[in-house]
């Protein structure tokens, strides 16, 4: 097959230019659709400042609707991102931070430092300023856990199916441990750990998105920096210590991203699966290329906007559904897609 | 007389086996000089990978030392080494998704910035290594839609791109049909007459390396390393000691082994 330089740019532009329009209008559909309806006159009215007859409308889409959709692109992207970093460091297509159990460790640390602070085991939801940074801190702690489990294996195990499985039945433990400390948490603690369980993008209020934006935005900045390494490191690592990488140093400041991402995802959101696994497949589907130059970008686009999809499905119902009800079932089909179809697909090849 | 590009002293290759030391070769003392193709022979197990691996840097050596233009490797970052030596090894590679030329710039990484960005310059000498291994109309095919032979090339194209006064193959003519066997000796001949290069090689391709080569590097059945040209080697009988079996020979005038 024969791939135009000229050709590939203007594909580039193309999957950028569609991914960017699809990402707007996603966000525009959230804003408009909720189990409240509200005029597209008056959320426009309300979005530019112009304020609204209805106060309850006003709060609806500036405390409700924006923060959930900034979320959901932020989580989405950065989850995505996580995925592809996953996936190139440990040479594995089907790589991703939930199905390697980097989520379920983050959920488990956050399981702990809410135990250990007297508090209900289950996510952020109500907590005070001081203790969402502990409980931040608890997921990072988690995912650096798994994340350290998996490198440990993966130096032993060189078979990259074996880490997958490794990856899972850390998450089973991860799962069963904070079952196990569900056991002994208060009643209202059980229900807010079910729903954050469950994952959704409404979690994050204003007066928490400074830091959730923040460490997503200059994590998914410093992935950007990655792609000389990233690239090389498709080599194998022999190849790229010969062409000058520092592969052992590469790959903890990629799998530091990943735990950084990951975690503040899952503290805020909770673990939410097939996202990072799936995008940036899709991503490299349409580029139809594994340069980390254009598939970064690609990747956090397509993130972005696919989480959007998911927060449109949870919210056009009469009732929410929860975000880790329908990540699979847009993530299955295109990971069966790809097992059945990977002779045909290049980049496996 | 040649600059000695690469140089061991006491050098004892092998790896480590339940955290011992296994030596495979030892006491090597041997010379990569500039503007000379040498070839690694040896029976498959007799430690050519093993002392390849050790000399391009990928695993310490059990004693002894290795100089890369009279450095001291381990005092060497590991920049420096890759601007010195480019590879061309068997490992599996999982760049199917990138196209030949992409692959080939991934040789200019030791040259480029922190985003790699590559100059006019870069992209001069990209299409010039192309053009030396005969890809040039590959350039925009992916990777993964190359034949073995074609994607061998190719990877020689990437370790040309990197610009090194030594390159080092690990059995680059393995997958090679004779034609392009021929070819690629050639090809790794005139790097290293033309343009200066040391250019080591592995392999089995007996009268190849016997012919192309300007100097041989013989792993004996007993693991001892024997240099010289094929010339030296052949008047000594060198030839017969390469493997232990009595019933293989050399035959001189067909530069290859045969029944006796």
């Amino acid at each position: 097959m024969q791939v135009n330089e000229s050709h590939s740019a203007t594909r580039t532009i193309t999957v950028m230019a569609v991914l960017t329009t699809a990402l707007i209008a996603l966000a525009v559909a959230c804003l408009l659709v909720g189990s409240v309806d509200i005029p597209a006159g008056e959320v426009w009215s309300i979005v530019t400042g112009a304020g609204s007859s209805n106060d309850a409308w006003e709060i609806i889409v500036l405390d409700t609707r924006i923060p959930m959709i900034v979320t959901a692109l932020l989580a989405g992207a950065a989850l995505a991102v996580s995925g592809l970093l996953l996936q190139t460091t440990f040479n594995n297509p089907l790589a991703g931070p939930s199905i390697l159990g980097v989520s379920t460790g983050a959920g488990l640390g956050v399981a702990i430092v809410m135990l250990a602070m007297g508090g209900t085991v289950g996510g952020i939801f109500g907590q005070t300023a001081g203790s969402y940074v502990a409980i931040m801190l608890g997921a990072l702690l988690g995912a650096g856990a798994v994340l350290l489990i998996l490198i440990v294996f993966s130096s032993i195990v060189k078979n990259s199916t074996v880490l997958l499985i490794i990856g899972i039945l850390v998450s089973y433990l991860a799962s069963s441990i904070i079952s196990l400390l569900n056991s002994i948490a208060t009643e209202e603690g059980i229900s807010n750990y079910v729903a954050w369980g469950f994952g959704t993008f409404s979690g994050v209020s204003m007066t928490q998105m400074p830091v959730y934006a923040t460490l997503l935005v200059l994590s998914l900045a410093a992935s950007s920096l990655m792609v000389k390494p990233l690239n090389a490191m498709l080599m194998g690592t022999r190849y790229a210590t010969n062409m000058g990488v520092n592969v052992q140093r590469s790959r903890g400041v990629l799998l530091l991203i990943t735990g950084v991402l990951t975690a503040v995802v899952t503290a805020f959101c909770g673990p939410i699966g097939f996202l990072g696994l799936v995008v940036p497949h899709v991503a490299r589907l349409m580029l139809g290329t594994s340069n980390h130059s254009r598939l970064i970008p690609a990747t956090m686009l397509a993130g972005a906007a696919t989480a959007l999809l998911c927060t449109l499905l949870s919210v056009m119902g009469k009732h929410v559904i929860p975000i880790n009800a329908i990540t699979p079932v847009i993530g299955v089909p295109i990971i069966i897609y790809l097992i059945v179809n990977r002779r045909k697909i290049q980049y496996f090849n | 007389m040649a600059q000695s590009l690469i140089s061991t002293q006491d050098l004892a290759v092998g790896f480590k086996r339940d955290g011992k030391d296994v030596a495979l070769l030892t006491g090597l003392n041997l010379d990569l000089k500039a503007g000379t193709l040498v070839a690694l022979l040896g029976m498959n197990g007799a430690g050519k990978s093993t002392l390849l691996r050790a000399i391009t840097g990928d695993t310490r050596p059990l004693a002894g030392t290795l100089c890369y233009d009279g450095r001291d490797v381990t005092t060497m970052s590991i920049l420096e080494r890759a601007r010195f030596m480019g590879l061309v090894s068997t490992e599996r590679i999982a760049a199917g998704g990138l196209t030949v030329t992409e692959l080939v710039e991934m040789g200019r990484q030791p040259h480029t910035g922190f985003l790699g960005r590559l100059s006019k310059h870069d992209h001069e000498v990209v299409a010039h290594a192309l053009e030396s291994v005969g890809m040039t109309h590959k350039a925009s095919s992916y990777t993964a839609s190359l034949s073995d032979g074609e994607r061998q090339k190719c990877m020689i194209a990437r370790a040309l791109a990197q610009e090194t006064p030594v390159i080092v193959l690990d059995e680059p003519t393995a997958f090679l049909d004779v034609a392009s066997r021929i070819e690629t000796m050639q090809l790794l001949r005139d790097l290293a007459q033309e343009h200066g290069k040391a250019v080591l090689l592995s392999s089995h391709d007996m009268s190849q390396s016997l012919m192309q080569a300007h100097e041989l590097w013989l792993i004996t059945h007993d693991r001892q390393v024997l240099t010289g040209t094929a010339q030296e080697l052949m008047e000594q009988g060198a030839m017969d000691r390469l493997f232990p079996s009595p019933r293989i020979c050399f035959n001189e005038n067909l530069l290859d082994y045969q029944l006796k």
